[in-house]
C-alpha cells in the first residue's frame, strides 16, 4: 500500500509514493536523495534529521512522510542562497569552528534557524537551551555556541558577507 | 617564507573540510547508494548468556524481497582477530574473539546469531522477526570482580575464572615495602564505570564482490582502513590482501570505537558474494549499535597511596579488575595494561610503583579503546588518590601536587611503572614536561586562593560549592614501532605513518596520508605543514586519505598519533621533493646543487637572486622529462614512512568547579579551566575544538554518563533515551589556557591533542564533587554524579552524623 503526497521541499514542489510507515527522514534521504539530513538515533533524542517545517525545526525522523503532505518543508540543501552564497550560520559554524565530524551540523543549523527566526539576540543561555535537542560529540558545543552567536550578530546587521562555494 | 605566500602555518585557518559539511553535501557511509544495492539485517541474540540449539531460517527465506538468510554455521571464516594480547613473556592471554556470526553461543546481548539480506532496509528488518532461533538461556555476570569469584556464570572453557589474563608491572617487593614503612597509607576502592563512547554516526559497512576479478570492495565508517584491509585478509577471510580494498568515506565521529575489525566487515564480503555480487548495505541503529560496538572503560580498582606527612608521596599499589565484555574486540587487553598500568604514577615521582590487572570476560558488550583509552583510568586513579592522600595528612592538594612532580631538569625521565623499558640498549622516557606554570596558571584562573570565600558565599544559597584540580599527563601518539614490539604488546604491528606527494605538471599538489580523520580537520592541517614546507598557496593542495587504493599503507588516526607521526611523515615526504626539486632546479640553472637555495616556492643560484625557477616550472619541466640529468626519474612524486623515536607527552592542569544542591543532590558544573600544554600548534582553532570535545566527553562520564546493565545481563541504559549525554545546557563555556613546551621528537614540535580533554576532565570533575562533599564528611563518592547517587551520599552522611 503506498500513499501519494505532494510537497514543498526547499522551494521546489515535489511529489512521492510512500508506504505510510515511511518515516519523513527516509523520504527526504532516500527518495528525494536529499542526504544532508542525518538519521544519529531511532529515539529521536540526537537531532541530526532536524529540518524545518513553515520555519519550526522538526525532527524529520518523528514524523511520517504521509503527515508532511502539504507541507513546506526547509532542509540543509535549502540554506544556501540562489546564487549559492552561505546563510549566516552555514557562515558562522565555518567561521567558529562550530563543527567537526559534521555528522550533527545540519541539524545544528536547522535548529538554530528557527532560533534565530523567534529570537535575533539571543544570549548564550537561550542558545543553549534552543538546541538542546541537538546532540553534538564532537565540540563541547562550545564553539556551536559562538556559530549561533555569530550568525545573529551577522544577520542582525543585515550585513551577510557571502562567499561563494562549489562543494 | 617568501615569494609573496601567506605562511599559514601555526594560524587559525578555517577548515577546508567544512563547505561540504555545512551544505549537506558530506558523504558518510549511509549516504551512498550503489547501483542494484541490496540490504542486510543482522539478528541478535535478545540473551546475555545462552546456548544456541538451532536456528531454523525457513520462514524467513521465504518472506518477501529476501534474498538469502546467513546463519553462524554458514562461513568457514576465522573468528575475529585479537591483535594486542597482555604484554609479557610469562602473561597467558585466554582469548575469545566474536565470530562473524555466533554459532554456539551467545556472550552478551546483541552478539550477531543470523543475518538477512534483502531488496530493502525494511524488508531485511522485517525477516529478522521470522527467524527461529532456540536458545537455551543461561545465568549471566556483569561485574567483573565478582564474575572471578569461586561460583561466578563461567563465560568460556578456556578461561576459568573468566579470566583473560592476570598482568603485573612494577616492583612489587619495593611497593610493598615502601608502604609498609609508610607514614600515612590512604586505601580506596574506585569505579571508573562503563560507558557507551557515540559518535553521532553509527557504523555501517558496504560489501562488493566483483564476479570478474574475484576482488572485495568494503566502504566501512572505519578509523583503520589499511589495518581493516590486512585484518580481513590475513586473519578472518583468507582472501590475498591485494584483492580487498577498503574505504572510509566521511566519518561522522569515532572516538575510538571505529578502530576496530567488526563482525559486520566480513559479514557484507560474505553476503555480496552470495547474492552475486550486488553491494550489500548494512547500517547499525543506534540501538543496535549499543550491542553492536565497542563501550569503554569499566575498572573496578583497589588503590593504596602511601607517603610522608610532609606530602612526599613514595609508593602506589594499584589492583584493577578490567571488564572486557563477553568476547574480545581487537586491542582490548592492550588498554588496561600498556595504556593504562605503564602510566599510572602520572606526572609524578614516584619511586615505588607497581600494579596488577586482571582482565575480565563478562556478559556484556566487549569493551575496547574509546578517547584517552586506558589513560583516562589512570589519569582517574592517581588524581584521586593524590587528593585523598593530601586530605588524609591535612595539606593542600595543589601543594601535595607540587611537591611530587617530575621536575623539569628530570627529563628525559624514566617511569617506574614500566615506561622505561630497555629496547636495544635505548629507553622509552618521559621526554619533556614542565608542569608547574600549568598548574600556577589554572590556580590563579580558578581563583584558587579564595575557595574558601567561594564555598561559603555558595553556602549562602544552600549550595556546596567544590574545586578539582586533574594534573594529568598522557602518552600519546602512539608510536614507536620498536617499543611495541619490544614489550611484546602486539602481533607485530608497527606504528609508522605514511605520505606521498605528487607534484603535477600543472604545479598542483595531491598529498595521500596513510591516516584518516574522523573530523579532526586533517585536510586542513595536513595542507597548512604542505603549504609551509614547499612555499605554495593552501588552494594549490588537496589532501586525500581513507582508501587503501591510492592512498600509502597507514596505521590509521587513534592515540593522538596524526599531528606527530602523520605530520612528520609528510613533512619528510615534503623534504623529499624539496630535494629533488632542487638538484633539478640545478640542472635547469647550469648550476650545482649545492649552490641552489630554497626560498618558499623558489629555487635560486646562491649570489645570483635572478637565477630561479619555481616550484611550478620546475614541476612542468621534470614531470615533462625532456631533459633529464643522469640516472634522475622524470616526475616529482614521493613517499615517506617515518617512525617516531617516541611517543609525545602533553600534559597540563584542568580545574573544574561544581555547585551542588544541597536538598536535592543535583551538581551543576559552574565553571571549566583548562591549561594545557600540548607543544607547538599546527592549527589553534583545530587544537582548541579537540580540547573542548575531550572535556565534554570527559565531563559526561563524571556527571551523567553509564552504561547500566541488570544482574540478567539486559542492557538497562540500551538507547538514547537511557543513556545521558551531555547537552548544550548542561555545559559551561570552557576557559582554554596554554602553556608550550614543545616535543622534542619531532619537527613541528606538536604532540597529541584528540585525547588530552578526555583524559584530564573526568578527574577534575570527581575531584570537585568529592571536594565539595567533604566538609559533610563524605571521603569519597563513585561517578557518575546524578542527583540521586549525590543525594543519596548527603543523607548517608547526614544519617551517620544523626
Amino acid at each position: 500500500m503506498v500513499e501519494h503526497i505532494a510537497l514543498v521541499v526547499n522551494g521546489q514542489p515535489r511529489e512521492g509514493d510512500v508506504e505510510p510507515r515511511r518515516m519523513l527522514v527516509q523520504f527526504l534521504r532516500e527518495d528525494l536523495e536529499l542526504t544532508g539530513t542525518h538519521v544519529g538515533c531511532d529515539t529521536s533524542q540526537c537531532g541530526a534529521c532536524t529540518v524545518t517545517i513553515d520555519g519550526k525545526a522538526v525532527k524529520s525522523c518523528t514524523m511520517l512522510a504521509v503527515q508532511a503532505d502539504g507541507a513546506n518543508v526547509k532542509t540543509i540543501e535549502g540554506m544556501q542562497a540562489a546564487d549559492g552564497s552561505l546563510h549566516a550560520l552555514q557562515e558562522g559554524f565555518w567561521a567558529k569552528h562550530g563543527l567537526q565530524c559534521g555528522f550533527c551540523t545540519p541539524g545544528m543549523i536547522m535548529a538554530a534557524s528557527d532560533l534565530l527566526a523567534r529570537n535575533t539576540d539571543p544570549t548564550d543561555e537561550e542558545i543553549r537551551h534552543a538546541i538542546e535537542g541537538n546532540i553534538c560529540r564532537c565540540t563541547g558545543y562550545h564553539n556551536i555556541v559562538a556559530a549561533i552567536r555569530e550568525a545573529a550578530s551577522t544577520m542582525r546587521a543585515g550585513a551577510t558577507a557571502p562567499t561563494t562555494v562549489t562543494a | 617564507m617568501a615569494t609573496g605566500v601567506q605562511d599559514v602555518l601555526g594560524s587559525p585557518v578555517k577548515r577546508v573540510e567544512d563547505p561540504r559539511f555545512i551544505t549537506g553535501k558530506g558523504r558518510y557511509l549511509d549516504d551512498i547508494k550503489l547501483t542494484g544495492m541490496v540490504h542486510l539485517a543482522i539478528l541478535r541474540s535478545p540473551y546475555a548468556h545462552a546456548n544456541i540449539r538451532s536456528v531454523d531460517a525457513s520462514k524467513a527465506k521465504a518472506m518477501p524481497g529476501v534474498l538469502a538468510v546467513i546463519v553462524g554455521a554458514d562461513i568457514p571464516w576465522n573468528p575475529l582477530p585479537m591483535a594486542w594480547p597482555a604484554g609479557g613473556s610469562t602473561v597467558k592471554n585466554n582469548v575469545s574473539t566474536p565470530r562473524i556470526l555466533a554459532t554456539d553461543s551467545v556472550k552478551w546481548t546483541g552478539e550477531g546469531v543470523a543475518a538477512v539480506v534483502a531488496e530493502t532496509p525494511e524488508q531485511a528488518i522485517d525477516a529478522l522477526e521470522a527467524i527461529d532461533v532456540d536458545y537455551e538461556p543461561l545465568a549471566a555476570v556483569v561485574d567483573a570482580e565478582k564474575a572471578t569469584q569461586p561460583g561466578a556464570v563461567q563465560l568460556h572453557d578456556n578461561a576459568p575464572n573468566n579470566v583473560v589474563f592476570d598482568w603485573t608491572v612494577g616492583d612489587k617487593a619495593g611497593t610493598e615495602k615502601a608502604i609498609a614503612e609508610a607514614e600515612v597509607v590512604v586505601r580506596q576502592r574506585l569505579v571508573n564505570h562503563r560507558l557507551i563512547p557515540n559518535p553521532m554516526e553509527v557504523r555501517g559497512d558496504i560489501g562488493l564482490y566483483n564476479p570478474g576479478t574475484d576482488e572485495y570492495t568494503v566502504w566501512m565508517s572505519s578509523q583503520t582502513p589499511h589495518i581493516q584491509r590486512l585484518l580481513l585478509a590475513a586473519f578472518v577471510t583468507g582472501i590475498p590482501e591485494h584483492k580487498i580494498r577498503c574505504i572510509s568515506p566521511d566519518v561522522g565521529g569515532a572516538f575510538g570505537t571505529k578502530i576496530f575489525c567488526y563482525a559486520d566487515m566480513a559479514l557484507v564480503m560474505w553476503a555480496s558474494k552470495l547474492v552475486g555480487g550486488r553491494p550489500v548495505k548494512w547500517v547499525e541503529s543506534r540501538r543496535e549499535s549499543y550491542g553492536s560496538t565497542i563501550h569503554g572503560r569499566d575498572h573496578i580498582t583497589y588503590v593504596e597511596i602511601a607517603g610522608k606527612r610532609d606530602g612526599e608521596v613514595t609508593g602506589v599499589k594499584v589492583k584493577t579488575f578490567a571488564n572486557l565484555g563477553g568476547r574480545l574486540s581487537t586491542i582490548g587487553p592492550g588498554v588496561p595494561t600498556t595504556l593504562y598500568g605503564r602510566v599510572l604514577s602520572g606526572c609524578y615521582k614516584i619511586p615505588n610503583v607497581y600494579a596488577e590487572v586482571t582482565g575480565v570476560y563478562t556478559n556484556t558488550t566487549f569493551v575496547d579503546a574509546y578517547r584517552g583509552a586506558g589513560r583516562p583510568e589512570a589519569t582517574y586513579v592517581i588524581e584521586r588518590a593524590m587528593d585523598l592522600f593530601a586530605n588524609e595528612i591535612g595539606m593542600d592538594r595543589a601543594a601535595v601536587r607540587r611537591k611530587n612532580f617530575i621536575p623539569p631538569d628530570a627529563f628525559p625521565y624514566d617511569n617506574p611503572s614500566g615506561l622505561g623499558i630497555a629496547v636495544n640498549g635505548e629507553k622509552i622516557y618521559v621526554d619533556s614536561g614542565n608542569y608547574e606554570p600549568a598548574l600556577n596558571k589554572a590556580l590563579i584562573a580558578a581563583g584558587y586562593d579564595d575557595l574558601a570565600k567561594l564555598k561559603a558565599e555558595a553556602k549562602t544559597r544552600g549550595k556546596l560549592l567544590g574545586m578539582g584540580l586533574s594534573t594529568y599527563i598522557e602518552v600519546c601518539g602512539v608510536a614507536p614501532s620498536k617499543w611495541i614490539g619490544a614489550v611484546g604488546e602486539g602481533w607485530g604491528a608497527a606504528m609508522w605513518e605514511s605520505s606521498n606527494i605528487k607534484v603535477h605538471l600543472t604545479g598542483k599538489v595531491i598529498v595521500t596520508m596513510g591516516t584518516q580523520p574522523q573530523g579532526q580537520g586533517h585536510e586542513t592541517t595536513y595542507s597548512q605543514i604542505i603549504a609551509h614546507e614547499l612555499g605554495i598557496p593552501m588552494d594549490d593542495i588537496i589532501v586525500q586519505h581513507s582508501d587503501t587504493q591510492g592512498t600509502p599503507f597507514g596505521y590509521g588516526s587513534y592515540g593522538s598519533r596524526t599531528a606527530s607521526v602523520g605530520s612528520t611523515a609528510a613533512i619528510k615526504a615534503a623534504d623529499k621533493i624539496k630535494d629533488k626539486a632542487r638538484r633539478y632546479a640545478a640542472h635547469m640553472l647550469e648550476a650545482s646543487p649545492d649552490d641552489i637555495e630554497v626560498i618558499g616556492a623558489e629555487y635560486r643560484v646562491k649570489g645570483s637572486p635572478e637565477k630561479k625557477k619555481t616550484l611550478q616550472e620546475i614541476a612542468f619541466a621534470l614531470d615533462l622529462g625532456f631533459s633529464l640529468p643522469g640516472d634522475m626519474e622524470p616526475y616529482l612524486d614521493e613517499t615517506a614512512y617515518y617512525d617516531t623515536p617516541n611517543c609525545t607527552w602533553p600534559f597540563g592542569t584542568h580545574i573544574a568547579i561544581v555547585e551542588i544542591d544541597e536538598e536535592t543532590g543535583e551538581t551543576e558544573l559552574t565553571r571549566y579551566i583548562a591549561v594545557d600544554d600540548v607543544g607547538k600548534k599546527i592549527n589553534p582553532m583545530i587544537v582548541d575544538g579537540q580540547l573542548h570535545g575531550g572535556i565534554a566527553q570527559g565531563i559526561g562520564q563524571a556527571l551523567w554518563e553509564t552504561a547500566v546493565y541488570g544482574d540478567d545481563g539486559q542492557l538497562l541504559s540500551g538507547s538514547m533515551m537511557d543513556y545521558a549525554l551531555p547537552r548544550a545546557s548542561w555545559l559551561p563555556n570552557f576557559e582554554l589556557d596554554e602553556t608550550i613546551t614543545p616535543s622534542p621528537v619531532n619537527p613541528l614540535g606538536v604532540k597529541g591533542v584528540g585525547e588530552a580533554g578526555a583524559i584530564a576532565s573526568t578527574a577534575a570533575v570527581a575531584n570537585a564533587v568529592n571536594d565539595a562533599l567533604g566538609p559533610l564528611g563524605i571521603r569519597h563518592t563513585d561517578m557518575p554524579f546524578t542527583a540521586q547517587t549525590v543525594w543519596r551520599a548527603i543523607q548517608s552522611a547526614k544519617g551517620a552524623r544523626a
